[in-house]
């Protein structure tokens, strides 16, 4: 007996793979199935094959909350980029010594409870929330304005609850850059403008492409946030599954909901592995220019 | 990153100081209002720490707390052994294909209201009555695929040919595993055992919809959630510090443990 060999392997495997099957691939096969079947009469199940489900997902009124969802996830997902971009780029420019730290500390709350996070904005947003008070401070009279429960709100909450993933992946190619390349390029005259916008940035694209993706498949299927700071006005495809199964009781319908929602986080991260590979393609390109 | 203009510094400072104002200060002002002596849960009157005890008196947050106590430490038993055998399993192997790789990942990347409904309907199905149990067995899922990643990251440095030496020295496959494998790995498992543990602790969307009816199986984050969804209190506030302490210093010594790995 030397080596541990494959069959001891599949062994040391079998009980973690067999937890999985049962508890993950069947379960999500059923759902898949459930998709094809009729809403009973009283709420149950019945039997009988049909395409209604799939339609129904494409009905004005509910192609209308995706299409919310997607722009609600959309602006999240811009202005997180945006903010965790700035802030990569800035804790890449610090001092080496103090990244690390600034890092961890970006990344930090995002180790708290997601409720609580959320939770902290409607603390912040109410009407007599710090916000409200702050205002007051300033000499402000009138009604406290109302900030909860809108669409605002609701991307604020997504935008705090994801912001620390995207620093974490736009400082991944940020810090990796070589600070040769940037000064070639303004050394050969271009501005600074023009140095970030065709060297930076286009060598950064891969760690914008996993933030944003974490960001926005996160934020379309999410139902937490939309339920409490958007106060149940604001339907996302989310809350939709949720009220299919545990309020409307068409199981058959939240199924079908639910195979949308792995659809277009499949298609966003195809496009983002195309994405990745263009970059790829296109610093391979110009390393091979640079060799030639 | 090559040198800057004073000017172009103080920009990077400002942006800096903005985005971590922006990161903390929703959690700051929480944190100072559990501390608030008055029952108005957003102007400051004065220090107290009356809130957390009225915590300690409160039935319904201690046998929610409990609860998730039991899920979290169960789930994180058993996804802690599964996941390190799978760890040790798939690195041996080293040849599969990727359709094993997909289904490891899943768990880490499926929508939390994915697997929630899925398991729901599972459940039902076979007639399983929902409870602690069933949150436990649907945690175990994701959990046991974090660990699994956590110990393979340490197992990619690893030198198999000490197995082999101890192999040849004549000790079994589990005095192997017990004296050589696993002190090698015990940090990534312990790594990946309190990373699991605040997953659990945290999680709330599957547990809802496992949980089934009624009180006795609702866990924290599902106690939390109705108390939000009922409104603004001293207490929520008191609750979601000790919450937030909580899962940040397991994941500070997780990642701790995990940096001593890489740093070997």
């Amino acid at each position: 007996m030397t080596l541990p060999t494959p069959s001891r392997s599949s062994l040391l495997m079998a009980p973690a793979l067999a937890w999985l099957t049962a508890l993950m691939v069947v379960p999500c096969a059923l759902v898949l199935a459930l998709a094809f079947f009729r809403r009973g009469i009283y709420g149950g199940i019945e039997y009988t094959f049909t395409l209604e489900n799939f339609g129904l997902v494409f009905d004005p009124l509910y192609a209308g909350i995706f299409l919310n969802s997607a722009r609600i996830a959309g602006t999240a997902t811009l202005i997180a980029v945006v903010i965790g971009y700035a802030a990569a780029y800035a804790i890449a420019a610090a001092p080496r010594q103090m990244q690390p730290v600034f890092l961890f500390f970006a990344v930090l709350p995002f180790w708290s409870n997601y409720l609580i996070r959320t939770y902290a904005w409607i603390v912040l947003l109410n009407r007599e929330g710090l916000i409200t008070q702050l205002l007051r401070w300033f000499g402000y009279t009138g009604e406290p304005p109302s900030m909860l429960y809108t669409e605002g709100a609701v991307i604020a909450g997504l935008v705090y609850n994801y912001l620390p993933f995207v620093i974490l992946a736009c400082y991944a190619p940020l810090s990796r850059l070589n600070p040769e390349l940037a000064e070639a390029s303004r050394d050969l005259g271009a501005s600074a403008m023009t140095t970030f916008r065709r060297v930076i940035l286009p060598l950064t694209v891969p760690g914008i492409a996993a933030g944003a993706v974490f960001v926005f498949v996160l934020s379309i299927g999410n139902f937490v946030t939309p339920a409490l700071l958007g106060g149940g006005r604001f339907q996302m495809i989310g809350n939709l599954v949720y009220d299919q199964f545990l309020t409307a009781n068409d199981w058959p319908f939240g199924a079908a909901l639910a195979m949308a929602l792995i659809a277009i986080m499949l298609l966003v991260l195809t496009a983002q592995a195309l994405a990745a590979d263009r970059a790829a393609g296109r610093i391979a390109e110009a390393k091979g220019g640079a060799d030639g | 990153m090559a040198e800057r203009s004073p000017a172009t510094r103080r920009t990077l400072w400002v942006m800096l100081s903005l985005v971590f104002a922006f990161l903390y200060i929703p959690i700051a002002v929480l944190v100072a209002l559990s501390f608030n002596q008055g029952g108005l849960p957003t102007v400051w009157s004065g220090f107290s720490l009356k809130w957390y005890a009225s915590l300690a008196g409160n039935a319904a947050i201690l046998s929610a707390a409990l609860n998730t106590l039991i899920v979290a430490l169960v789930s994180t038993a058993i996804a802690t052994l599964l996941g390190t055998l799978l760890a040790i399993g798939v690195e041996i192997r080293r040849q599969y294909g990727s359709g094993l790789e997909a289904l490891i990942f899943a768990p880490m990347i499926i929508p939390d209201i994915v697997l929630a409904i899925a398991l729901l309907s599972f459940f039902s199905l076979l007639d399983f009555t929902l409870g602690l149990h069933t949150i436990i067995l649907a945690h175990v899922v994701f959990n046991l695929a974090f660990v699994c990643s956590v110990v393979r990251a340490r197992l990619k440095s690893f030198d198999w040919s000490i197995v082999e030496a101890s192999a040849d020295l004549g000790a079994s496959a589990l005095t192997t595993f017990r004296r050589v494998t696993l002190p090698v790995i015990l940090p990534a498992v312990v790594a990946g055992a309190l990373l699991a543990f605040t997953l659990s602790v945290d999680e709330f969307i599957i547990a809802f919809f496992t949980a089934g009816a009624g009180r006795a199986s609702t866990t924290l984050p599902m106690q939390i959630y109705s108390m939000i969804r009922f409104g603004i209190t001293p207490e929520i506030n008191a609750l979601a510090t000790i919450v937030m302490a909580v899962s940040i210093t397991a994941l500070t010594l997780s990642q701790r443990l995990n940096r001593g790995v890489i740093g070997q």
